[in-house]
């Protein structure tokens, strides 16, 4: 089932969109780790994304169909990467997520499994092949996505765990779970919230209470909430400018370059800058949407709102957090915090959406 | 055998399962749902934004500036103290002070810091309380005079403890052994009372203040006024970048009327000996030298005394902290004599040839009252009263005279009041009167107590300086200028005057000179070349008898009183030695002799330089004929 596959049909204003995201970044991470330990972070950046942007080649040459046939062995693999991390994994900032690959490189495993499970949702909900997702299967689905999610939360890293849920649960949406369950999960989500508040590690414990009053304790747990509230409101409408945020550059701000990059960006550009920032990536997850659209199939739809939901929920989540919307859960901004897992990941995930793209004309 | 159907579709009609599918078409609403949600989530975010950054930019940006922008004191040192002739006594010497930027201070960080310090825990907790109730941004001292150890510690443990803050501080520097300690006084951290009392309203909690003396006194010329160094920080409190500099204010220097010879000597002289020797010139009234003993070492108060210390001097028997020079009140013993002379003669009561005859004792008023010297002085007038110093002249004197005549005199003189020296905490003295032991005591003045007050016994107490200002201002001939430390004009010093008869003040004078060049009582304090007046006392604590019985021996000897001027013309010096269980004044006579020469032998060295230079340039000027190289000598 050869096909001329055309060059033409990538995706290019979601390529343009998101090197221009990746470009702010690059600047942002040079700025934000001037004069400190992580100087060279910035080329290595970009080391990342032109990588990145090969993987997302590879993966665009493959038949995403013929994908599918590894889920199986995939989600076993990310399931025994992820006991290995958690068996030998390095530990960094309280929690076990790295596991080294030698040349000094240490992949995030967790950060991959994201797209493992977005290929295991879209094949589950492909071969029911019904408009309604009966609640019996959503259970399986569900059961088959919270192993690695529990392994992830083991680690700790709530962050990254939610995403897996947030792919299933958006991608179960869409495959008709009815109203009745989504209220369901909703009532057990609230109902579950005080039973799983007795098994969140302390320091999970103490990033919800800071969130919800990060005043009680400045210098501890709310510390990195205010900081970065600090910063972005310090702003004001234009920035104080590159290289001039006193927050980011005194270092007030907690990992300026990685997870709170968006906060540093927000100080030293301002309103203006957050806006145009966000424009962007709001065209960039609509443009993915509408891939969606015009999949030729329900595999090719479910990857791409995958995608897109994997994305909506890194941005509300970490932009969310930066401006004291949301608690401090650790997990990257798409495509600008510093760290190759992530940046890999998101062009795989690209690379994705482009391959349905590619192939959404059905002969 | 169900033959497989040749179309998909009709399974599936016919099957009762849903049918299946692969269309996308049936999600089209729900990802429409999915792009509203985003649209929300977008606007979501946007409005977290705008509330931050449009809506409170201020606030926030001022809780930035709040983060980076720290306030360091620079302090500004403390005057310099200066002799009259401008050599410094007390300097000050910079030192390392550790400060805790409470902004960024934790709890948890204190006990590990106490240990490294080698501080005391609960002190050091203490120490932070005490300004909690004041804005974060003030520090909290939590140690000065750093040893190196100390230094080493701060300067390795940085990183770990970024609260620490390090000062450059001046300290004082105090003169060693204690000389003029009790003049100088100390300075300290300013204490919790002083902080709420309204004259040092303006001092902050931290700000080291004269707590004693001079140091006290003169606070506020003496004190700088601390700057301000505004500088950013970054999150481990390391200074990036000083925005802006508030300079500190120097204080200004103060100039006594101590020369550091006179005192050095009249230290010298007091060595081992506890009391006091005070030198004035009585023409102005400026102190030349003060000497109290047992002295103390104000360094150990630079700051903050240790408890140790402390306890060392304030539990010392002989109050080593006492300023006996304005503070002790003894007895003046027969250094009260030339006074009540000056009294009769003033008073027309007696004349230079009035005379009495001295057996060894008088009966008066019913009680037999004994001269010092037992066989008796024989027939004294004036100036044999004085010149042997003979109690029963005085005894009759005084009974003629009666106590308030005494008491008139003794107020011109200065007893009873205090001088008005501009140190703090001086002690006025008692000049007896009717009056005052009829408000003290409630009964009449017997006429039998009048003798003993006569020779300076009785109720009768002076201070050393007070002493030194009564005869001063006699040896002048009635000009009482008032005692001060620090340099001013002769116009400004306040001055009592009164119209002796100069007749009068001689044959006093006559009669102390006679005391010291005659034969009298106060020969060890004779000077070659120079005319020496002066007089001795021996003051008693209690009856010889009583001390005997009691065998208290030392404690309640005599004291030794000596007031000595010179030159008997015009007098330039006055000093008074006041030597604790001396025994006898002529021991005291020696340490006035020690003091009144070193003033001569160095004014005397002075001329002579003096001479030299006018000498020199006496010749320069008459020049040698030009051409002629080289320093022209005088022949």
């Amino acid at each position: 089932m050869t096909r001329y596959l055309s060059p033409r049909d990538i995706d290019w204003t979601v390529l343009l969109i998101v090197l221009l995201i990746c470009g702010v970044g690059v600047l942002q991470i040079y700025s934000a780790t001037r004069e400190t330990d992580y100087t060279s972070a910035w080329w290595k950046q970009i080391v990342y994304v032109a990588g990145g942007l090969f993987l997302m080649w590879l993966v665009m040459a493959v038949d995403y169909h013929s994908m599918l046939h590894y889920v199986p062995v995939l989600y076993i693999g990310s399931v025994a990467a992820l006991l290995i991390t958690y068996l030998v994994g390095e530990k960094a900032y309280g929690s076990r997520r790295w596991i080294p690959v030698g040349f000094g490189v240490h992949l995030q495993v967790s950060e991959f499994v994201k797209l493992v499970i977005i290929l295991l949702v879209a094949r589950y909900l492909t071969e029911l092949r019904t408009d309604e997702l009966e609640i019996r299967e959503m259970l399986k689905l569900a059961g088959l996505v919270l192993i690695p999610t529990a392994l992830v939360m083991k680690q700790p890293d709530l962050g990254t765990s939610l995403t897996y849920l947030a792919v299933l649960i958006a991608c179960a949406f869409l495959a008709g779970l009815r109203w009745k369950y989504v209220a369901i999960i909703g009532i057990v989500t609230v109902v579950g919230l005080p039973i799983s508040w007795q098994f969140l590690n302390e320091y999970q414990k103490g990033r919800i209470v800071s969130f919800m009053d990060p005043e009680r304790d400045p210098q501890g747990k709310g510390y990195q909430l205010i900081q970065s509230q600090i910063a972005v409101g310090s702003g004001g409408m234009f920035g104080k400018g590159v290289t001039k945020g006193t927050q980011t550059q005194l270092r007030f701000l907690p990992v300026p370059h990685k997870d709170f990059i968006f906060s540093a960006f927000a100080e030293e550009h301002g309103f203006v800058g957050v806006t145009i920032l966000l424009s962007l990536f709001f065209v960039l997850v609509m443009r993915i949407v509408q891939n969606a659209h015009t999949a030729p199939d329900r595999v090719g739809m479910y990857l791409c709102m995958g995608v897109a939901a994997l994305l909506l929920f890194h941005i509300l989540v970490n932009v969310g957090m930066v401006a004291g919307l949301m608690p401090v859960t650790g997990i990257p901004l798409p495509f600008m915090s510093f760290g190759g897992s992530s940046v890999w990941t998101f062009f795989l995930a690209l690379g994705l959406v482009n391959n349905v793209r590619l192939r959404r004309f059905v002969n | 055998m169900i033959v497989p159907p040749a179309d998909q579709n009709l399974e599936q009609q016919l099957s009762d399962k849903p049918p299946l599918r692969d269309d996308t078409r049936f999600a089209a609403g729900k990802i429409a749902i999915f792009q509203y949600a985003t649209v929300v989530i977008f606007l979501f975010l946007i409005s977290g934004f705008w509330r931050l950054q449009i809506q409170n930019p201020e606030f926030y940006g001022e809780r930035a500036q709040q983060n980076s922008i720290k306030s360091v004191p620079i302090p500004g040192p403390r005057g310099r103290i200066l002799d009259r002739d401008g050599r410094v006594i007390v300097d000050n010497h910079s030192s390392f002070s550790l400060l805790l930027a409470r902004e960024s201070a934790k709890d948890e960080h204190l006990r590990p810091i106490a240990q490294g310090l080698d501080l005391d825990y609960n002190d050091l907790v203490a120490r932070v309380q005490r300004v909690r109730k004041q804005p974060k941004y003030v520090t909290a001292t939590i140690k000065d005079e750093l040893s190196p150890a100390d230094l080493a510690f701060v300067d390795s443990h940085h990183d770990f403890f970024p609260e620490m803050v390090l000062i450059q501080t001046p300290r004082r520097l105090y003169p060693k052994n204690g000389t003029l300690a009790h003049v100088i006084g100390y300075t300290g951290e300013i204490s919790e009372q002083e902080l709420d009392a309204p004259e040092f309203a303006k001092y902050n909690q931290g700000d080291v203040v004269g707590k004693f003396g001079i140091e006290k006194q003169y606070n506020d010329t003496l004190m700088g006024v601390d700057g301000q160094r505004q500088v950013v920080v970054d999150n481990r409190g390391q200074v990036r970048q000083t925005l802006a500099t508030i300079k500190a204010v120097e204080g200004k220097d103060l100039q006594l009327t101590i020369d550091l010879d006179l005192q050095t000597v009249a230290e010298l002289a007091m060595d081992g000996k506890n009391g006091s020797v005070v030198a004035l010139d009585p023409r102005s009234g400026e102190v030349l030298a003060m000497v109290s003993r047992p002295t103390f070492d104000p360094n150990k108060f630079a700051v903050r005394i240790k408890t140790k210390d402390w306890r060392e001097i304030a539990d010392n028997p002989e109050h080593p902290m006492l300023n006996r020079a304005i503070q002790a009140e003894q007895a003046p013993g027969s250094t009260f004599k030339p006074i009540v002379a000056l009294a009769g003669l003033e008073t027309g009561t007696i004349d230079d040839h009035w005379s009495v005859h001295c057996s060894g004792g008088v009966a008066l008023y019913g009680k037999y009252q004994r001269c010092w010297w037992k066989p008796g002085h024989g027939t004294q007038s004036l100036h044999g009263g004085i010149v042997h110093s003979c109690d029963v002249y005085f005894y009759t004197l005084g009974a003629k005279l009666g106590i308030d005549n005494l008491a008139f005199y003794g107020d011109l003189v200065g007893f009873g009041q205090p001088t008005g020296i501009d140190l703090p905490h001086e002690k006025s003295g008692l000049m007896p009167s009717e009056k005052w032991k009829l408000r003290n005591y409630r009964t009449k003045w017997y006429a039998g107590e009048t003798p003993s007050v006569a020779i300076g016994q009785g109720a009768l107490i002076v201070t050393p300086l007070q002493l030194a200002r009564a005869i001063g201002g006699i040896a002048v001939g009635g000009k009482w200028y008032q005692p001060h430390m620090v340099k001013k004009d002769l116009s400004q010093v306040k001055v009592s005057e009164w119209t002796l008869n100069p007749e009068h003040v001689k044959g006093v004078i006559d009669g102390m000179y006679g005391v010291v060049n005659e034969g009298g009582t106060g020969v060890r304090a004779a000077l070659p070349h120079l005319e020496v007046c002066g007089k001795t006392g021996t003051a008693q604590l209690a009856s010889n008898d009583y001390v005997k019985a009691a065998g208290l021996g030392h404690a309640m000897k005599d004291n030794a009183w000596f007031v000595g001027f010179a030159p008997r013309s015009a007098p330039e010096i006055v000093v008074v030695a006041l030597f604790e269980h001396g025994e006898h004044g002529q021991f005291a006579a020696a340490i006035v002799r020690d003091v009144i020469k070193a003033h001569f032998d160095k004014k005397e060295r002075l001329t002579q330089v003096q001479q030299n230079q006018t000498r020199t340039v006496a010749a320069l000027r008459l020049g040698v004929p030009a051409g002629n190289s080289g320093l022209a000598l005088p022949r």
